[in-house]
């Protein structure tokens, strides 16, 4: 019951700040909500047992990647928003076909979670207790290969940073 | 009921009033020892040598007058003081004062609670700080404010990189998250993790001294540069929170220096039968006087070292403690590898 109360207090503050991000004017602003919605999203993840999984989302969403968006913003100046040059159609229409090809996406989600319920991953061999323990566990057994991959293109963006800012090595 | 609610409850009034009234006699601390450091007496009119300062200045803060300039983002800057605030006060949650003790026949833990993900709870939230100074600046809608918030959330995201690498070479030592569990596994490896860690406790020292911008690393506010820093446009109330939050911060930071390395609330030799006689010192006392020990140690630097410079600043955190965390931390797995087989 208070678990219930919760997830739905947290859900709509969730949806409600997402509705902020994308209709307020003011881009800073616009960035404080998303940082907003990351809290509560962390907040939710909380509620669902996965403490590690929140403090990794404040640390890397809330604390590094928006403080960097918000860099962004403040430094790029936007006081003047382009929409007199371009035909007012083209975003009607880009907008319509993307929302098409998300809803597509959920439907499938949904049929293919309708159809096979998620298997509790791997969660019978565990050998380690704990929150944290179990996703490194997790991390470095079943998911070794794409955690592998998602490393190494972080390598190779990390990379590609650098060889953009520095023209001569 | 009375264990569930009433006993957190009453934690955390305790812990958040003598975090304030710990803060506000810090800034006293801080003006005696630099004008001792500098053969001056320091404020001795309010009280016997002052010591009712603080009071005067609180007094003072909360009832001059708030001013919000006219062209600042209203809700931005009334509401970034607060969001440097609030995470300066809500890190006090897992630092451990001591461990279970019985008190009235009853079993109190004097830490308010042990989650299992503590010390990433400790750097994730204080990452949130981060932007009461970012905000701070950019609302006032001033210049001098907009520069010094850039330079301090630049400061505070390299060395917060820094300091989290080197932190992870602390955990690999402990095998857990919970600073609980660290101060415990100190007390089982019987020996203090600055013994074996010398190298990440000078660096998360130093860290520290950069992510609470202090000096010799308080560019963000540099007086002869950048006016008040990114608190310029701030009076009253509110430039106290942001005052406040600073020096909540530096004893979070001595904290958890302490707790990571120098055994928490545990007397020195917590293993050996000849020194049991240190333990007639309670548990919480020697926490505190070790974080003592570290928050002089703040004051000491601050009265002691020149300002560095931004490029220099910018130099020592990527080129010579990031590279530095690495190596330790990869020297700390290969032993801790060897060690297990």
């Amino acid at each position: 019951m208070g678990e219930a109360i919760a997830f739905y207090t947290i859900s709509a503050f969730i949806l409600i700040f997402a509705v902020m991000v994308i209709s307020t004017r003011d881009t800073v602003h616009s960035v404080l909500f998303l940082v907003l919605d990351f809290l509560f999203v962390a907040a939710l993840y909380v509620l669902l047992g996965a403490q590690f999984l929140a403090a990794i989302q404040v640390l890397v969403y809330a604390g590094g990647i928006v403080v960097l968006y918000l860099f962004v913003v403040m430094l790029v100046n936007l006081k003047r928003p382009p929409e007199a040059h371009v035909d007012s159609n083209r975003r009607t229409r880009l907008g319509f076909a993307l929302s098409v090809a998300v809803l597509f996406e959920l439907a499938l989600i949904a049929g293919y979670g309708y159809v096979k319920p998620a298997p509790a991953l791997a969660a019978q061999n565990l050998q380690v207790t704990g929150n944290t323990e179990e996703v490194g566990w997790l991390l470095y057994t079943s998911y070794l290969i794409p955690f592998e991959v998602a490393s190494m293109l972080l390598l190779v963006a990390m990379i590609g940073a650098i060889v953009l800012a520095k023209r001569e090595l | 009921m009375v264990d569930q609610f009433l006993i957190p409850l009453l934690k955390i009034v305790i812990v958040l009033n003598a975090t304030l009234v710990g803060v506000t006699y810090m800034v006293l601390l801080e003006r005696k020892v630099i004008a001792w450091a500098q053969s001056r007496l320091g404020p001795m009119r309010v009280g016997p040598y002052g010591i009712l300062q603080p009071i005067a200045d609180a007094v003072k803060l909360m009832i001059k007058e708030d001013i919000t300039p006219v062209r600042a983002d209203k809700w931005v800057f009334t509401a970034a003081p607060i969001i440097s605030m609030v995470p300066a006060l809500i890190v006090y949650a897992v630092i451990p004062f001591g461990p279970e003790v019985s008190l009235f026949g009853r079993k109190v833990t004097l830490f308010i609670t042990d989650i299992n993900v503590g010390l990433l709870y400790i750097v994730s939230v204080a990452s949130v700080g981060v932007y009461g100074i970012i905000l701070a600046g950019y609302a006032s809608n001033s210049k001098y404010p907009l520069l010094a918030s850039l330079r301090a959330s630049a400061q505070l995201i390299s060395y917060e990189v820094a300091v989290t690498l080197t932190l992870v070479s602390v955990i690999l030592m402990a095998g857990t998250l919970s600073m609980v569990g660290i101060v415990n596994s100190q007390y089982n490896s019987h020996v203090w993790y600055v013994f074996v860690q010398p190298i990440a406790f000078a660096l998360v020292l130093i860290g520290g001294l950069a992510e609470t911008n202090r000096a010799p690393f308080d560019l963000p506010e540099a007086e002869q540069e950048l006016t008040g820093g990114f608190h310029t446009e701030y009076s009253g109330m509110r430039f106290a929170l942001f005052f406040l939050a600073e020096y909540a911060n530096m004893i979070v930071v001595s904290s958890v220096v302490v707790t990571l390395f120098w055994g928490g609330w545990l007397p020195p030799f917590p293993n050996v039968p000849a020194f049991r006689f240190l333990y007639l010192v309670p548990s919480w006392a020697w926490f505190l006087i070790k974080s003592f020990v570290f928050l002089y140690f703040f004051i000491w630097v601050r009265a002691t070292l020149p300002r560095y410079r931004y490029d220099q600043l910018m130099r020592l955190g990527w080129k010579v403690l990031i590279p530095l965390a690495i190596a330790n931390l990869i020297v700390t797995g290969i032993v801790k590898v060897m060690v297990l087989m």
